[in-house]
């Protein structure tokens, strides 16, 4: 059985009038592959390779570069919630904020909550600053937080 | 001074700010149409006379680089619109990006007719989520209107823009970095020469430009070089060189302030005015200890230094490494340097993209060296070793390929120089800091 369904297949085929070649859909079709099945597997990676036309190891080599994408051993939970560290952040409570989240939802940075309902990250500058400590909870950012308004972003998570 | 009235930020309360008809009302896309009847040339040279110098961190002046693009060339020419803002501090084009997607849009349709270029790859951060709902829905509402695609406003000129999304990696804002990434690969800087302008996405030339410059490109377009040139600092006569610090600049500032905020002033305001007039103070009644002048990159101004202009001239003058993306960033007097300097250091050691050995090794090495004096293991010699490695690393002794190595040692070299005796103190006292999450292998 293949890893990606005919929509996802489409969907990176979609991709390819936008550039020159296949090899610069390496980003989008991870993205698409990884959005939807919550990792980029073994198998995900042929099967892009096969529809863009490259060795396996060269899509390998660009997902592993970018410390984004997961692999089959370690899959996102539904939600990914990024908690900026860096130093505007980190100056107003952000990284004491990361830490209380750690001990509430008993995960670590990188790792998922037992429920599956989250995957927990560290990020570098959100680029939010004016809102710090601020989160990223999947595509939308969340200001000026404190732990009291940072679980309630996760206990409503769906 | 009178109160300066923002330009490139002028739409941002507007209702609806972001959608096409309101950026219609408002006279947009008449820029466009006004250069879409000059000569291509003549575009370019009017931003080259404007003296406009990019937003990215750099400074290169805007025109002259896209001179260097090959005369005659069948095509394709690329712009490369980088919007990959991930400088510690720094969320400036965030805003131009949320707010006013059109204004960028409309600066992208203009720089592509003077480079003549049909095809424009928008290089957006990931983590800009509404930037990319935002600019995926203008881009849309412009190709309904007729503003891209072929033969935009009735003029024969075509122009396709894609959004092209990251992956959560500061080394893609790196000019040759993004063009790598781009093209599928691991973001890995090239060795320049050749410049993208000769050589750059699929190896085809290439122009790429900030978010804020190409901003910047449409109002100039509107408003005239001479407008342009009304704003900010001339150059310093007694430097045959300094091509001047012309036009508004947004600046972010946060940290230790009352009132975070993203504000456009005449480039060359001072530090200590920004915190003052705009940020409403260093809060909790507090003074300032360090202040970023522009991303962590560029090191830090001590209090004694507030008063320096934030030109592209002024912080280079008291030892940072220049203007950079004028991002300001705040430390109070009850902060310890090391605690900051830490952070700094372990950002660059997260993103160093590890391809030179002096920037891969020395980036951890730093860390590892203010991990020590944090675990209460440091010893004096440690901050000489810090100088040590800081000082070897970067394009400025010659021995890396991109400018990460540079703002890696900056901050490092400024934070011993200027703030050594918080680094002595700390080490001889019994302090501790610890960070209060467990850190995974990176
Ligand atoms: C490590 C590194 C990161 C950079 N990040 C960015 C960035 O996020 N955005 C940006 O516009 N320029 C960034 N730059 C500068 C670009 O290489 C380039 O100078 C700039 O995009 C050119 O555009 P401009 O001339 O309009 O400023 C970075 C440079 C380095 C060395
Ligand atoms: S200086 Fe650092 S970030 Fe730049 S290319 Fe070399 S290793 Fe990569
Ligand atoms: S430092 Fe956290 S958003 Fe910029």
């Amino acid at each position: 059985m293949s890893a990606l369904t005919e929509e996802l297949r489409e969907k990176i085929r979609a991709e390819f009038p936008k550039y020159p070649n296949k090899r610069a859909v390496t980003l989008p079709a991870l993205h698409i592959v990884h959005d939807a099945l919550r990792c980029v597997s073994t198998e995900s990676i042929r099967e892009i390779a096969g529809l863009l036309e490259l060795h396996p190891s060269e899509v390998h080599d660009t997902m592993s570069f970018y410390n984004f994408f997961k692999d089959e051993h370690h899959p996102l939970g539904k939600h990914r919630v990024w908690f900026c560290r860096s130093i505007s952040c980190m100056l107003r409570g952000g990284e004491e904020l990361l830490g209380q989240v750690c001990e509430k939802y008993n995960v670590k940075p990188g790792e998922t909550s037992a429920d599956g309902k989250f995957t927990l990250e560290f990020a570098e500058c959100l680029g939010a600053c004016e809102g710090a400590p601020c989160a990223l909870v999947d595509e939308d950012c969340h200001m000026s937080l404190d732990v009291a308004s940072a679980s309630k972003l996760i206990d409503e998570l769906k | 001074m009178p109160k300066f009235e923002p330009v490139l930020l002028a739409r941002i309360h507007t209702p609806d700010s972001h959608k096409l008809e309101t950026y219609q009302r408002d006279g947009g896309y008449q820029g466009l149409r006004k250069a879409l009847d000059l000569a291509p040339a003549d575009v370019t040279n009017l931003v080259k006379d404007s003296g406009l110098r990019g937003r990215g961190g750099a400074g290169f002046p805007c025109g002259l680089k896209w001179t260097f693009l090959p005369k005659d060339h069948p095509g394709p020419i690329y712009l490369c619109i980088n919007a990959d803002e991930s400088e510690p501090g720094t969320f400036n084009n965030r805003y131009l990006m949320e707010m006013d997607p059109h204004q960028l849009i409309e600066g992208i349709a203009i720089a592509c007719h003077a480079i003549k270029s049909n095809k424009a790859y928008l290089y957006l951060r990931f983590e800009y989520g509404l930037s990319y709902r935002r600019l995926d829905a203008a881009i849309k509402e412009c190709y309904a209107a007729g503003l891209l695609g072929k033969n935009i406003l009735g003029k024969g000129f075509d122009l396709d823009i894609v959004l092209h999304r990251g992956a959560a990696a500061y080394i893609c804002g790196e000019e040759t970095g993004l063009i790598e990434s781009l093209e599928g690969k691991r973001a890995w800087p090239r060795i320049k020469p050749p410049f993208p302008a000769i050589e750059g996405l699929f190896r085809k030339p290439t122009i790429v430009n900030n978010v804020e410059t190409l901003c910047c490109v449409k109002q100039i377009i509107d408003r005239g070089k001479e407008w342009f040139q009304s704003i900010g600092v001339k150059p310093d006569p007694s430097n045959p060189r300094d091509a001047g610090s012309y036009g508004p600049k947004l600046y972010t500032v946060s940290g230790h302030v009352n009132k975070p905020c993203c504000v456009e002033l005449p480039l060359g305001v001072t530090a200590r005015e920004l915190i003052d007039e705009h940020a409403g103070g260093v809060w909790k009644g507090r003074k300032a200890k360090a202040v970023v002048p522009g991303g962590i990159s560029m090191g830090f101004l001590s209090d004694k230094e507030l008063d320096t202009p934030l030109d592209f001239n002024g912080p280079g003058k008291v030892g940072c490494l220049g203007l950079g993306t004028a991002a300001v960033v705040v430390v109070d007097d009850q902060t310890n340097m090391v605690d900051v300097l830490y952070n700094c250091a372990r950002f660059f050691s997260h993103e160093s993209c590890g391809q030179c050995t002096p920037c891969r090794e020395g980036t951890n090495w730093m860390t590892r060296i203010l991990e020590r004096i944090r675990s209460g293991q440091g010893s004096m010699r440690d901050l000489d070793l810090l100088t040590e490695v800081a000082s070897s690393m970067g394009i400025i002794p010659g021995t890396t390929i991109c400018g990460l190595s540079d703002g890696a040692a900056w901050p490092v070299k400024n934070a011993i120089q200027k703030f050594r005796g918080d680094f002595e103190e700390y080490i001889n006292s019994a302090r501790k800091s610890v960070t209060p999450y467990p850190v995974g292998a990176h």
